[in-house]
Order: C-alpha cells, then sequence, then structure tokens
C-alpha cells in the first residue's frame, strides 16, 4: 500500500513520518511515535480512552485518520505535566482519587484539559456534561468530578494572583 | 521514654497504616500516561494474531481456505484446527472440568467464536487476512432458549460429549444438561412450604451481561526456543495459575513458563479465564519464532470472552402471617453457553449461590441449580462479585420484596423482623455456610435513620396521590438492599481452581537501610493493592508504608497465589501480608534483645520498635535492628530479616451492607433519575477509607449499569445484538449520580487484621437496590415482578401493561 507524507506537531516538537492512508491517528501516535499514554478501549468512539486534543478540540483518535492531521497540532497526555512534577489535573487526579486501572485516565485529563480551557470556571453539572464522553468502569465518575472542579479552583487561584 | 522518641500518635501517623486514607503511590505513574498495559509494549520482530470468527451460531464447517490470506504480503500463518490438533491444543479444559474449542473443530457453537488465527506483520494485514480466509458454514438450528435446551426434538449443541451421561459435577440427564448441584434439605423445604401460612413465588431472572473492562483481555507471547522459555506477558487476574495450566497442556516444564501481568485495565472477572487468544499466541510464537501479541477488540470481548449472570431463578418463599420467614426453595436453570467455563471453585459449580438466604435466619432451604449448554459464548465468570453472589443477593432480595408484597407488610420491617440476631454469629446457615460476624440490625437502623426513611415513605404516598390526581407523571421508588457477600475464597480444604488450593501469599525482604520489598500471589486491576497492602505491613512492621515497595503479577519473582477476583486479595493476600510480617516481627524481636542485652520476653513492640519493658529510654527502632540483621554476627540468629507467608483462610469473610436508593421514574418516557443512593458497608477493618469508598463508587455504577440497562442480548438465530458501545450499556458521568457513603465495622474474627473485603460488596448489593426501586415504584399498581434490566423502553412497558398510559 503507498505511503503518506505526514507532518505534525505532537507535545510541541514537530515530526513527520509516513503512513498508510487507512491508518488511525491513534496507531501512529502509539506505535510510530511511542506515544501509548492514549489506549484504546472500543475503536468506536465511545469510550474515550484514545482522546486527544488536536487543533484545540478534544478528538478520539481512534476514529480519525492519521492523514487527517496533517500539519495539526497535536496534545497527549505526555504533553502535560514537566519531567519535574504533575500538571495541576495530575496532581488533583491523585489528591482526589479520580482513578484506579488507570486506562481511562489519560482521554479523562486530556479531555479535562481541553474542557477547562474551553469553560474555566465549570459548574459540576457542565463538568459531567463535559466529560460524557470519557467512559470510566472504575470510579463511578464521583471522584473525577471532584478533581477537575478542583484542578478548575487551582487554576484560577494561580491566575488571580497572577 | 527519652526525649528524642516522638510520641505514639506522631509515630503511628508517621507509618500511614491501618486507616489511613492514604494517596495512591500508583497515581503519578497513571496520570502521565505512564502505565505498561500489555498493548503498550512492542517488542522487536513482534506479530499481530487475530482470529476469523463465526458470524453465525451454530454451524458445521465443511471447509476452511487459507490459501489467498497466506498469499498476502505481511502474513506469516494461518493456525486452524487441524494446526493445533498434533499438539493436542485444538481444545483446551475450562476452569468447570469441561473442554473449550481453541479454534473451531468441525462445527461452530456461538457467535464470534474462534475459527482460525492469523498471523501478520501488524493488525491492519491481520485484518486483511482475516477477510481473505475462506471459511464454508452449513447452518444448524440454533439453541437460544435454556428452557427449550431439553426437549425431544432440540439440536444437541455439543456432539463431542453427547453420550457421555456423567459429567465433572455428576450426572447429566440430556446432551445439553451439563449438570445438576443441589444444597440443603429438600424434602424438609417442601415440607415446610406446603404447611407453611404465606407462600411467595416468582420467577427471577438475573439477565446475561458482561464484565466489560475498559481494557479488553490480550497478551504478548514469547518463545525463545533457543533456551526453551517461554514468557508471556498478558491480561491475568490469576497468572500462577496459568503458569500452571499453561505447563499442563503444553508439556513446557513449568520453571520454564515466566507469566507476567503487566499493568490491568480492569479486570471485574473478565481476565480471570483462559482465552484461546492466548494459546494461539503461544503456538504462534513456537511456530515463527518471534513474539506475538493478541488484543481483542471491543466487539471480540462483548461476543466471545467472559459473559457473567444468564441465571433464571425460580424461588418460593413461606412464612408466617406475622412475617416470620420460615422455608426457602430455589430451582435454577444456569443458562452456560456453548462451553462449560464458569470460573468457580472446583466443588461449587454454581459458585457460592447458596449464600442465597442472604442475611436472614431462614431455617430450612433448599437450592437445586441445573447448568445448561446453549448457542451463546462460554464464561459465567463472576462479574465484580464472589462466584454467583450477585445471583444469590439479587435474588433474596427480590424474594424478601415479593413476600412483603404478598403479606402486606413494609419491606424494610420484613426484614428486620428477620435479620440473623448480632448474638446469633458465628451462624450457621440452611445452606451450609458459616458466617464469621455481623450486626445488620445496627446497619440497617442507621442507614433507615440516614435516609429518613419515614419521611421517604411518605413523600412517595404524596406523590402517588398526586399521579392519580393528574397533578404529576412522575412516581417516586424506594429500592432497599441488604446484603450478605461470601468472599475471600478460600480454605484449602474445600476451595481449589483445577486442583490448585486457594490460599494466597507474601514475601518480605527488609533491606539493611530499613525500607523493604514485598511480593504478593495476587495482582491488582486498579485496586490499589501497591498502596494498601504496604500499609497493612507498615502498620505490622514499624516500617513507613512510602518505604515499602509492592510487587505482584510476575511468576518468576512473585511467591505463589491464586490471583485478584472474588474480593479475595485482602481476605487471602491480606492476611498473608499481616501473617509474613508478624515472622519479620518475631526475628526484630529477638534481634532487639541481642542488642539491648536483655532476654527475648523482656521486649516489647511499640509502634516502629522494641523497647525495654518498664525501661521505655532503651530501646531499637525497627530501622537499626534491619541494619543489625545484615551487618552483625548475632548468636543462633540467621543474618537478614525476610519472611514468607502463605496463608490458607480457616473461613471465607462476610462483608455485608444495607443500600438504599431513591428513584423519580417518568410513567411516560421510562426515564429514571436517582436522586439519592446512599451506601452503608461494613468490610470488617478498613485499611483505606479512600480506597473503599472510591471501590464502592465503583461497584455502584456498575450495578446501575446492570441493573439499568446492561445486556448481552441475542436473537432466536443467535447473533449478539449488543456487541458495541453503542448497544451495551455503560453509564457515562451524565447518567451517574453522587452516591452518599456510610459504614459500621464489624471485625472479622478470624482474618489477622480482621477485613473483610469490599470491591464487590457495591455490586452485590448495589443491583438489588436500583432494582427494587424501580419494583417499588409500580408497586401500588400490581407490579411485583419485571425483569432486569430496567432500561426506558422497558419501564415504559410496564407503565404501559399496568394502564398508566390510558
Amino acid at each position: 500500500m503507498g505511503k503518506t507524507h505526514l507532518k505534525m506537531t505532537v507535545n510541541g516538537k514537530e515530526v513527520e513520518l509516513l503512513t498508510e492512508p487507512r491508518q488511525l491517528l491513534i496507531h501512529v501516535l502509539r506505535e510510530d511515535l511511542n506515544l501509548t499514554g492514549a489506549h484504546i478501549g472500543c475503536e468506536s468512539s465511545h469510550c474515550g480512552a484514545c482522546t486527544v486534543d488536536m487543533n484545540g478540540m478534544s478528538i478520539k483518535s481512534c476514529t480519525v485518520f492519521a492523514a487527517q492531521a496533517q500539519d495539526a497540532e497535536i496534545t497527549t497526555i505526555e504533553g502535560l505535566g514537566s519531567s519535574d512534577g504533575l500538571h495541576v489535573l495530575q496532581e488533583m487526579f491523585k489528591e482526589h482519587h479520580g482513578l484506579q486501572c488507570g486506562y481511562c485516565t489519560p482521554g479523562m485529563i486530556t479531555r479535562a484539559h481541553r474542557l477547562l480551557q474551553e469553560n474555566s470556571n465549570p459548574t459540576e453539572e457542565e463538568v459531567r456534561f463535559g466529560i460524557s464522553g470519557n467512559l470510566c468502569r472504575c470510579t463511578g465518575y464521583q471522584n473525577i468530578v471532584k478533581a477537575i472542579l478542583a484542578a478548575a479552583a487551582k487554576m484560577n487561584e494561580v491566575k488571580e494572583s497572577a | 521514654m527519652n526525649e528524642s522518641t516522638p510520641p505514639k500518635e506522631e509515630r503511628m501517623a508517621a507509618l500511614s497504616g491501618l486507616g489511613t486514607s492514604r494517596k495512591r503511590v500508583e497515581d503519578a505513574r497513571f496520570t502521565q500516561g505512564k502505565g505498561n498495559y500489555v498493548d503498550d509494549m512492542k517488542m522487536p520482530g513482534m506479530l499481530f494474531g487475530d482470529f476469523v470468527r463465526s458470524p453465525y451460531a451454530h454451524a458445521r464447517i465443511k471447509s476452511i481456505n487459507t490459501e489467498a490470506a497466506l498469499a498476502l504480503p505481511g502474513v506469516h500463518a494461518v493456525l486452524t484446527a487441524a494446526d493445533l490438533e498434533p499438539l493436542g491444543l485444538h481444545w483446551m479444559p475450562t476452569l468447570a472440568g469441561d473442554k473449550q474449542m481453541v479454534l473451531a473443530d468441525g462445527k461452530v457453537l456461538f457467535q464470534g467464536q474462534e475459527v482460525a488465527y492469523v498471523v501478520a506483520d501488524d493488525r491492519y494485514i491481520a485484518d486483511d487476512g482475516i477477510q481473505a480466509v475462506v471459511v464454508e458454514y452449513e447452518e444448524l438450528p440454533v439453541l437460544v432458549d435454556p428452557f427449550k435446551a431439553e426437549l425431544d426434538d432440540a439440536p444437541v449443541l455439543r456432539e463431542d460429549i453427547a453420550d457421555q451421561s456423567e459429567g465433572a459435577h455428576g450426572p447429566r440427564r440430556h446432551p445439553n444438561h451439563i449438570f445438576t448441584w443441589e444444597s440443603g434439605d429438600r424434602a424438609a423445604t417442601e415440607a415446610v412450604l406446603s404447611e407453611a401460612e404465606v407462600v411467595a413465588e416468582e420467577m427471577i431472572y438475573y439477565h446475561r451481561t458482561h464484565p466489560c473492562p475498559l481494557e479488553t483481555c490480550g497478551c504478548v507471547a514469547s518463545m525463545d526456543k533457543v533456551n526453551g522459555k517461554l514468557t508471556v506477558w498478558g491480561t491475568f487476574q490469576a497468572p500462577h495459575a496459568v503458569r500452571t495450566v499453561a505447563s499442563l497442556i503444553s508439556g513446557i516444564a513449568e520453571h520454564n513458563i515466566r507469566i507476567v501481568s503487566p499493568d490491568i485495565g480492569g479486570g471485574f472477572g473478565n481476565k480471570v479465564g483462559v482465552y484461546p487468544g492466548y494459546i494461539c499466541a503461544i503456538v504462534a510464537s513456537i511456530v515463527t519464532g518471534v513474539p506475538v501479541k493478541w488484543v481483542e477488540d471491543r466487539m471480540d470481548n462483548l461476543m466471545a470472552t467472559a459473559f457473567a449472570r444468564d441465571y433464571w431463578m425460580h424461588g418460593k418463599i413461606s412464612a408466617t402471617k406475622e412475617g416470620k420467614i420460615t422455608g426457602l426453595w430455589c430451582h435454577t436453570t444456569a443458562d452456560h453457553g456453548a462451553f462449560d467455563a464458569c470460573a468457580d471453585p472446583t466443588k461449587f459449580p454454581a459458585g457460592f449461590m447458596n449464600i442465597c438466604t442472604g442475611s436472614y435466619d431462614i431455617p430450612t432451604a433448599y437450592l437445586a441449580v441445573d447448568g445448561i449448554y446453549t448457542n451463546k459464548a462460554p464464561g459465567g465468570v463472576a462479574y465484580r462479585c464472589s462466584f454467583r453472589v450477585t445471583e444469590a443477593a439479587y435474588f433474596i432480595e427480590r424474594m424478601i420484596e415479593v413476600l412483603a408484597i404478598k403479606l402486606g407488610m413494609d419491606a424494610a420491617d420484613l426484614r428486620v423482623k428477620n435479620f440473623i440476631q448480632k448474638d446469633q454469629f458465628p451462624y450457621q446457615s440452611a445452606l451450609g455456610w458459616e458466617y464469621d460476624s455481623g450486626d445488620y440490625h445496627t446497619a440497617w437502623s442507621k442507614a433507615l435513620a440516614a435516609v429518613d426513611y419515614e419521611g421517604l415513605r411518605a413523600e412517595q404516598a404524596e406523590r402517588l396521590a398526586a399521579f392519580n390526581r393528574g397533578e404529576t407523571r412522575k412516581l417516586i421508588g424506594i429500592g432497599l438492599s441488604h446484603f450478605t457477600e461470601i468472599v475471600g475464597a478460600g480454605p484449602v480444604k474445600n476451595c481449589d481452581i483445577l486442583g490448585l488450593g486457594m490460599f494466597d501469599s507474601c514475601e518480605i525482604r527488609i533491606h539493611p537501610t530499613g525500607s523493604a520489598i514485598a511480593r504478593l500471589g495476587t495482582i491488582s486491576q486498579g485496586q490499589g493493592h501497591a498502596t494498601t497492602f504496604a500499609q497493612i505491613l507498615a502498620s505490622e512492621i514499624g516500617i513507613p508504608a512510602e518505604d515499602i515497595t509492592l510487587e505482584e503479577g510476575d511468576t518468576d519473582t512473585a511467591p505463589y497465589g491464586l490471583g485478584t477476583y472474588g474480593s479475595r486479595s485482602t481476605p487471602v493476600a491480606g492476611a498473608a501480608t499481616a501473617m509474613a510480617g508478624r515472622k519479620i516481627r518475631a526475628k526484630a524481636q529477638m534481634i532487639a534483645a541481642y542488642l539491648l542485652e536483655v532476654h527475648d520476653n523482656d521486649v516489647e513492640w511499640d509502634v516502629d520498635r522494641f523497647v525495654v519493658k518498664g525501661a521505655p529510654e532503651r530501646f531499637k527502632t525497627m530501622k537499626e535492628i534491619a541494619f543489625a540483621s545484615y551487618s552483625q554476627a548475632i548468636p543462633g540468629v540467621e543474618p537478614g530479616l525476610e519472611a514468607v507467608s502463605y496463608y490458607d483462610p480457616p473461613n471465607m469473610t462476610y462483608p455485608f451492607g444495607a443500600y438504599i436508593c431513591v428513584m423519580e421514574i417518568d410513567t411516560d418516557t421510562g426515564t429514571t433519575e436517582i436522586r439519592q443512593f446512599y451506601a452503608l458497608d461494613d468490610c470488617g477493618t478498613r485499611i483505606n477509607p479512600m480506597i473503599i469508598e472510591g471501590q464502592v463508587h465503583g461497584g455502584l455504577t456498575e450495578a446501575l449499569a446492570i441493573a439499568l440497562g446492561q445486556e448481552i442480548a441475542y436473537d432466536e438465530q443467535g447473533n449478539v445484538t449488543t456487541g458495541t458501545l453503542m448497544d451495551f450499556f455503560i453509564p457515562t458521568a451524565w447518567e451517574t449520580p453522587n452516591y452518599q457513603t456510610d459504614f459500621t465495622e464489624t471485625p472479622s474474627p478470624h482474618h489477622p487484621i480482621g477485613a473483610k473485603g469490599v470491591g464487590e460488596s457495591p455490586n452485590v448489593g448495589g443491583v438489588p437496590a436500583f432494582s427494587n426501586a424501580v419494583h417499588d415504584a409500580f408497586k401500588s399498581f400490581g407490579l411485583t415482578q419485571s425483569h432486569m434490566p430496567h432500561d426506558h423502553w422497558r419501564i415504559w412497558k410496564i407503565a404501559n401493561s399496568l394502564g398508566l398510559h390510558d
């Protein structure tokens, strides 16, 4: 099968590679770029384990062709936080026990990260609606919601003091 | 105490031991996407294997043509039963004493069954190969109704054992019959029923569903033919058992097999069994000489690996007119699908279904379970419950409601009247269990008070009156549930899986500088073992939990254990952990006494050190003792500080709880809204309250899913109609309510730290609470029983059939 030249920015770094037209973005991220944080849970856009950020929108990378990411700006869970410390969302997920098996967590946090950029001060209801594309089988969401609200409060605090 | 010794409370707090809501040590890794799940693995030369699956539920295979597939560039092999037969691997033993086809041998028995295995460079090419394999089928009559399995004209499903009148669990009376399992006294129970003042009878169906962890099943098998060593990384809830079974069926010596469970993305029972995917990946690695990965997609997962439930429970319950229960009778028709692959201890083909007398003092009882073959996927796993315990709890908690209706009594009062009394523990149940401990009345009153039960009933009555006046279309349902679990399998004398006793283990090594590593025979799938088992140890040996590394899941390094399922990790491995800690402490005591130049009995334990009795200023901390054990020659004491414990529990543990669900139901749309959910759990000694609460939230959400919509459904032709997450209900954050958690604490008298296990309680107790709420809303219109799942359409149908739309 003929290959396509793909160029995109992933977590702030420009990458170039050859992909088949039928290759899905999640497979390119996980297998070609070794970014295994985003997971595959359903391959049909229902579970959100594969959520990454593309051009400022949350997308489910299991149903996006890699070719559609041509020239795109992608952020994955590996792009949050730094080698020195956790992102405030990651901190709050730990603080409020917002994860158990960890499989949905990268997609969930990546989605929450975008949600808080769309709405920096969401209500509980807005958080619940905003993450309803991401399934979790372990937590019952209660602590995830708590973690996201706590992260929002912290991020707003930092903004105010700045 | 000298000035340098901090106060006791301060030293205890520094340990983060039992009872501390310690933050999880797993989380930094997981939140950064640094988990290591099986599909994250990449190895040089690794190939990908995937299945050609049957589109039919019952068909003969006339031919399989693999030529076109093999001709595709990048396809390395296509395995069929004919290739596996010379190795004796075309069938494999199941956990339930049956056998299962690894690849279709002459026929297929359920939709989605594994027919051929394509090994290719990657998953895309494997899929091309699958499309290119040509299988010619001849359709056979399909059996999906277990009640039609034993009719004269029923198709015979398992031709391989059609003439065997004896199965793994006794006589078989029909080719589609697997076993009959009985518990209790049939004659006495039937006598009680025939003389009873009141008898309620109902068919309670607990529908087929699926654990559906977010990560599907998968593995990477790597056979190193040069040194003869097979390594398999996979989604295994019981890695040691997998190693032993792999050795027995492959003939590879057990020391040459290494099974590793890396991070597991949820299990809930789905990852207990051995699946054809594992066998085929191993064979493919042997054939190709390189590692082979197999990972299910979601549809494969829902169609083929490990369904749960599917019990038709016909019940009769008798009582005096005053509501004292006198007898319980149950006959269950258990739909096991095409192969009996239930994951139960060997002597319990229907698991612990005989806990179905529940929380009640029922003097006489009888249970019979008939296992039946149908053209459905095999499985019968314990989906976030101990073996068949959620079926049992659902059965009794529905029967109590049905009896309350018959008696015209409030269902909460009926429960109180029949609870086992606190002073009756240890309690011998009519079906043979010895309940270790409980205090049901206290838990129940606390629950009723917390929700203002009387007030709720008054509000419900007002709403009903308003509904009848035409002022509202919404009803209120109050769902009650008081469940008793039986977990922690189990005593080796009566619990084994494939002959392997269900003990568990812990091995501890204290390092010279006073930190430690502990390894266990269990494997976490999200329960947070690395956090909580370190807490148990911290309290036992006085080393801070943060200084203790926990390791599980690698059979080359972990002590032998039977794995994590059925809420057994805390009751069994948790006990082993405490016992191993006590061995460490016993040796530490001798070392401390030597260092302090006193007799062994002259020192006593004080949080994190041994002190000389009566002279608290003279002590040796665990840290000092650890260093001494490596640095000094102590007469009569071996160097080093290590211990291992294999714990055979004397009994099961019996966690219990009281749950109350308040539900708003729209009679016109059938939609439901959980207005309040109160969950009181008594899991004995609480190790980490934060993690307990998280387990309860998650288990309740799984219970909500099961009760209100989740099912594996088949049409008449045996097609799975709920094979994707579009049709298979998993609640989102939007449908899921906030839960109110609470507890009482009744320690297990036989567990070293009194802990009972909690992970599965919310599923076991939650399903009846949600379901009873739906039933309760329509009770005054004459509804006694309607089968789950109570999705919007089915609730609308209830309302419609009761004339509420007229």
